[in-house]
């Protein structure tokens, strides 16, 4: 995630700072150091001995501190009363408790401490580790925007198709409507020309009728009656 | 370093007045200061993976000290002898 650009707010007041660019920071903190500074026989810090060492050599700070020890008894500017007894021995338990119970106390402490680091840790990890899970998917989903042209092809298929049915849809409504119209002008047109038809058969017909006058009519009932005999006789004559 | 920002150990005897001068004693100087030498006591002696009885027994025995000079008058007066 350092790789990435840091973002800049968009404010008057924070686009002047740079953020992030600077190498102190306060994680990871450093480890605690191993030992502590080197103390000896509990009470004097070795830097002491070190110091006096270079003039006195290693019986420097013992010479001092005798020498020390038997001024403040002498002048009795240490005095020497019942809280002496009480402080004897109540640095003899304290000092006989540590050297006897000390290895294990420690012990138990660093149990303590290791399991409180190993949760802290186990967190740690785990927060990793889902922060991994979810750079793998981010890529995945970048890599899935790379496919977005298809995407959209397949869309503007769609669509094209979808116009173009309806298009055709329109098409074959007008042609059909067309139709329509142009039928019912043909069919107009036949019946208009059969009923003429009808009327001038039914005319000519009325009017031969009429045309035909009584004289007409006996002269053709005679000349049918004739032939008729003539048949008769014709068929007479075949039997 | 500048002889200010040197702690106090790394000073040599002579340049000592010189370096009380640089120091400021205001109270916020002197609370600083404190701070300081606290921390980095802590730093040293307590905050370690393997501590010992060394960093909290140093504390006890600059506290009896303190008391005993506290109480010094009043033990005076259980002095076993009169002239020393």
């Amino acid at each position: 995630l350092r790789a990435l650009p840091p973002p800049v707010a968009v404010g008057v007041l924070h686009t002047t700072r740079p953020l992030h660019t600077t190498q102190q920071s306060l994680a990871p903190v450093p480890p605690l150091p191993e030992k502590g500074g080197e103390v000896r026989h509990g009470l004097i810090p070795e830097e002491f001995f070190q110091f006096l060492y270079p003039k006195t050599g290693v019986t420097g700070p013992y010479m001092l501190g005798t020498g020390l020890l038997l001024y403040l008894l002498s002048k009795e500017i240490y005095v020497v009363n019942h809280e002496t007894a009480a402080a004897a021995c109540i640095l003899t338990v304290i000092i006989y408790g540590v050297k006897k119970f000390g290895a294990d106390v420690a012990a138990f402490a660093d149990k303590l401490n290791e399991e409180k680091v190993a949760t802290v840790l186990a967190m740690k990890n785990e927060t990793i580790r889902t922060l991994q899970t979810a750079i793998e998917e981010e890529k995945k989903e970048q890599w899935r925007v790379e496919g977005r042209s298809y995407l959209f092809d397949a869309k503007r298929n769609n669509i094209a198709m979808l116009l173009e049915a309806n298009y055709r849809e329109r098409l074959l409504m007008v042609y059909n409507e067309v139709k329509k119209r142009l039928d019912y002008q043909v069919a107009m047109q036949t019946l208009k020309r059969q009923k003429e038809q009808d009327y001038m058969i039914q005319w000519v017909e009325k009017n031969v009728v009429q045309s035909i006058t009584p004289q007409q009519q006996k002269e053709s009932i005679a000349k049918c009656i004739l032939d008729l005999k003539a048949l008769s006789k014709s068929a007479h004559a075949a039997v | 370093g500048p002889l200010s920002e040197r702690p106090l150990l790394e000073v040599r005897l002579g340049e000592l007045h010189t370096w009380i001068s640089t120091c400021t004693f205001s109270p916020r100087g002197l609370l600083g200061a404190v701070q300081k030498a606290w921390s980095s006591y802590c730093a040293k002696y307590i905050r370690v993976r393997q501590g010992g009885p060394a960093g909290v027994s140093m504390l006890l025995a600059g506290y009896c000290l303190l008391s005993y000079g506290w109480n010094y008058q009043h033990l005076k007066q259980h002095r076993w002898r009169k002239y020393h």
